[in-house]
């Protein structure tokens, strides 16, 4: 983590403008069409890093949340002439006050009980998701699904779709960024180093950690609503346990607590299986085998490993100029 | 200030502390003292709220904080420091101090995440302050250092200078002396009477007897559990039942 | 008459689900209590057994005995191999990091499954007859039989080794002190060695006698190894009767749920009842006393 403020902003403006400035090069590009996904990818991410990140607790169903989004979503506009960004709102609401009801007694476990017991309301939403064929259109899905629309403004191409995604993402990213180097972000990150310690000075551990889970489950349920709107067609093998797998992979792979970890992470596992058949075949083999990897040899994803020789780079740099 | 009323506390059929009663007075240096699973820690333990006791009541400053939950105590000025130095390791040293300021400020999670004016204000005066805590400690250039890469003494006096930003009116330090040198000892005795000079209340659970005869005002004797002698360090020096309990310890 | 034919069907049904439940679950204990972790992919070894007895049967036409035989073996090795290269380097490494690698290492075995035999179901045909006997108007299949059998078995096979025999006691040492067993002169690393193995040995033959009844596939893993899980933690962790119990608590509720509720949802009151346990008593319905755990 870059410490400099002046650097972090200057880093994620120039960042911001690559990804705003990106459809200008790839018009009608194949390739813009995936980056959509790169982008609903990156707000999961960043919404699980936030979780388990930062305040190292671990869900293994984040794709439930990311489901619940879409399918009210889905499910409203597709039934109801109703504006679809007010449902996309009363959507994160609705999933926000689940989750912040869930996560009083979820987050009294630990470790592998979390683990189990996320995963375990994963698939519970998973089944919901499969049997409720009124509603959802079970296992195969829900369709009709308006595109979004500001005015004039139809989003229902790839390049209307890339910046509707990103324009989110972007902002989810930032108040990342934020909420990191405050008094909350630190609180969150004391708790995952010793939580004894951060409760002696003070810190609501409890109440924190629901707090953040909500928060990260209504990023994803945004995420969901999204993707319903960008896809117009939704079904529950998107949303199951294989998914947020993926999701853990991803983080894992990028940077477990990085913003732009959760970036490279998904660009990596979205990207990789379109332009790689193998990968496509592998893919399940890849990601375990990565988990293990990643975990064992580098814990801080590749973007420490990137970081890491950012500075070495620049103190060689410091260190010429000196001389 | 702090008072311990017949404090009991059975883990399954162990009477790890048994009708322990004693009072510490307010801007004293107290130390308690007792040999090896006499149930020091587990008083702290139960102080802090980490445990809860079988039996018996804590006040602090007249209030009952017995069933209080762990975060609820530093707001009312009562923070302790731990045995194995529980340090966020992967923060940096400035930042494992503003921790401590947790209690001192109040940004929550939508002024942090939207950057509202007065948080961004409320994170410099904590940046400031927590500064001026690691020079009272005397660690200040160490500041951006990573906590898990300090050497061991040093990572005790960030530890203290953490819990001093939440400026407590009581602090409990647990073996703060453990693994010091002579003359780290030695910075730590100044640094306590520096705590108690600010008019912070002291108690230390500790071995090192220099130490706790040097510096402390008061001493309560645990054995076995149980409270064997009250009073002042000539007076427990002095105790042939504190001098037996000890026959065979340095 | 027919209600109670159907209620004896379902309870007939439940109790063979649960034994193996049980089964699953008496693989999570048994690791839980040797090295305090919990073993995401004990449920691959449950799959491992199927998909290898089919596996050894249909393309090697090797016959069903040695198949099983040969199953349980080559399960045991991977849990060998998971423990040695996955397990032991990271001992002291992070809780969460612990946790990733076990969900590490069950997708990946998942994944080589996927690979190597597809993704179609496979039945095993049962052991001995398929004809169904009849109990008091219920029917029941032979290999039901052979499920609450083998569980017996192996429960009271597990009694003897955990209470009467040296290694078994002294993996029970290895449980409440590894330090303490360690100097006693236990090599503690070959009983974490010997609880891995144990574990996926009975996950491997749980998978091999439900194979009849339920196909299998390379993707059982994830279902039965979570409501293993489910059994054990009603059990309260423990290796004995409690999991046993669970197991059968748990199968029963599920078939008579699916029974009288709603069969589609079957596999999600499991998982219910495993977030009701965690939330509202984490430490099971069938703790023994703490000086008691197997």
């Amino acid at each position: 983590m870059l410490k400099e403020k002046k650097h972090q902003i200057f880093i994620f403006v120039i960042f911001a403008l690559a990804v705003l400035s990106v459809p200008f090069f790839l018009q009608g590009n194949y390739l813009l069409n995936v980056l959509v996904f790169v982008g609903i990818n990156t707000m999961l991410a960043v919404g699980l890093n936030l979780l388990l990140g930062y305040a190292g607790q671990i869900s293994l169903g984040h794709a439930a949340f990311f489901g619940m989004g879409a399918y009210i979503s889905g499910i409203v506009t597709s039934r109801y002439p109703v504006e679809p960004f007010l449902i996309i709102f009363l959507a994160a609401v609705c999933v926000g006050l689940i989750a912040f009801v869930i996560g009083f007694p979820i987050l009294k476990l630990k470790g592998h009980y979390l683990a189990m017991a996320t995963l375990g309301f994963g698939i519970i939403m998973y089944i919901i998701f499969n049997e409720t064929v009124d509603w959802t259109g079970g296992p195969s899905g829900l369709s009709g699904i308006p595109s979004l629309k500001i005015g004039p403004v139809v989003f229902d191409n790839d390049q209307s779709n890339y910046y509707l995604v990103w324009v989110f993402t972007l902002v989810v990213m930032m108040l990342s960024i934020n909420l990191s180097n405050s008094r909350i972000g630190r609180a969150l990150r004391a708790i995952h180093d010793s939580e004894v310690a951060a409760r002696v000075m003070g810190v609501n551990a409890r109440f924190l950690k629901v707090q953040i889970f909500t928060v990260s489950a209504v990023i994803s349920a945004v995420a969901g609503s999204l993707y319903a709107h960008v896809m117009t067609f939704i079904a529950p093998a998107s949303f199951g346990f294989n998914f947020s797998v993926e999701l853990l992979t991803m983080i894992v792979i990028g940077g477990l607590g990085s913003v732009y970890g959760s970036f490279l992470g998904a660009v990596i596992l979205t990207m990789l299986p379109e332009f790689l058949r193998v990968f496509q075949d592998l893919d399940i083999v890849i990601y375990g085998l990565m988990l293990i990897l990643m975990t064992m040899y580098m814990p801080g994803g590749l973007i420490s490993g990137i970081e890491m020789a950012a500075e070495f780079f620049s103190s060689r740099l410091r260190k010429g100029k000196g001389e | 200030m702090l008072r311990l009323s017949n404090i009991t506390q059975i883990f399954g059929g162990l009477n790890a502390l048994e009708d322990v009663s004693f009072s510490v007075k307010e801007g004293s240096i107290t130390g308690i003292i007792g040999p090896n699973g006499a149930g020091k820690t587990t008083l702290f333990n139960i102080v802090t709220g980490l445990y809860t006791q079988t039996g018996g009541d804590v006040f602090l400053g007249g209030e009952n904080i017995s069933f209080l939950e762990t975060e609820e105590l530093a707001g009312r000025g009562l923070v302790r420091t731990f045995q194995n130095v529980e340090l966020f390791r992967k923060m940096t040293v400035l930042e494992n101090v503003m921790v401590g300021l947790h209690t001192k400020s109040s940004s929550g999670i939508f002024s942090c995440v939207f950057k509202l004016p007065r948080q961004t204000r409320e994170e410099k005066a904590i940046r400031e302050k927590s500064m001026v805590w690691l020079k009272y400690t005397g660690i200040a250039e160490l500041a951006e250092m990573t906590a898990g890469n300090l050497p061991f003494g040093k990572g005790r006096l960030l530890e203290i200078s953490r819990a001093l930003a939440a400026e407590p009116k009581i602090i409990l330090m647990d073996e703060p002396a453990a693994g010091l040198n002579s003359r780290e000892t030695a910075e730590l005795a100044l640094l306590i009477r520096k705590i108690r000079q600010s008019g912070v209340t002291v108690v230390l659970v500790e071995h090192d007897m220099d130490l706790v005869m040097d510096v402390c005002d008061a001493i309560v004797v645990l054995n076995l559990g149980k409270k064997l002698a009250e009073g002042t360090p000539r007076e427990i020096q002095e105790n042939p039942a504190v001098i037996s309990a000890y026959l065979g310890e340095g | 008459m027919d209600n109670f034919q159907q209620l004896f069907q379902y309870v007939l049904t439940g109790l063979s689900n649960g034994a193996i439940y049980a089964l699953i679950g008496f693989g999570f204990a048994v690791i839980y209590n040797s090295t305090g972790i919990i073993n995401f992919a004990q449920g691959e070894f449950v799959m491992l057994g199927g998909m290898l007895t089919v596996f050894l049967l249909t393309v090697l036409h090797v016959s069903l005995v040695p198949a099983i035989a040969l199953a349980i073996v080559v399960s045991t090795l991977v849990g060998i191999l998971f423990e040695r290269f996955a397990i032991r380097p990271l001992k002291d490494a992070q809780p969460l990091s612990l946790i990733i690698i076990t969900i590490g290492a069950s997708i990946f075995i998942r994944g080589v499954a996927m690979l190597v035999w597809g993704k179609d179901t496979h039945a095993l045909p049962a052991f001995s007859s398929h004809d169904p006997l009849s109990i008091a108007g219920a029917t029941i299949l032979p290999q039901h039989l052979w499920i609450l059998g083998v569980t017996i078995l192996i429960i009271a096979a597990s009694r003897l080794f955990f209470n009467h025999s040296i290694i078994g006691k002294a993996m029970r040492a290895c449980s409440y002190n590894p330090r303490a067993a360690g100097l006693v002169g236990i090599n503690v690393k070959s009983m974490v060695l010997l609880s891995f193995s144990l574990s996926a040995a009975i996950g491997s033959l749980a998978g091999i006698i439900i194979a009849p009844l339920t196909m299998t596939s390379f993707d059982v893993g994830v279902m039965l190894g979570l409501k293993g899980f489910c059994a054990v933690i009603i059990g309260g962790m423990s290796s004995g009767m409690g999991t046993v119990l669970g197991g059968l608590l748990l199968g029963l509720l599920e078939a008579l749920g699916a029974g009288f509720i709603s069969a589609s949802y079957k596999d999600a009151i499991a998982f219910i009842i495993l977030l009701l346990i965690l939330f509202i008593r984490p430490e099971g319905l069938f703790r023994k006393k703490e000086t008691e755990r197997f």
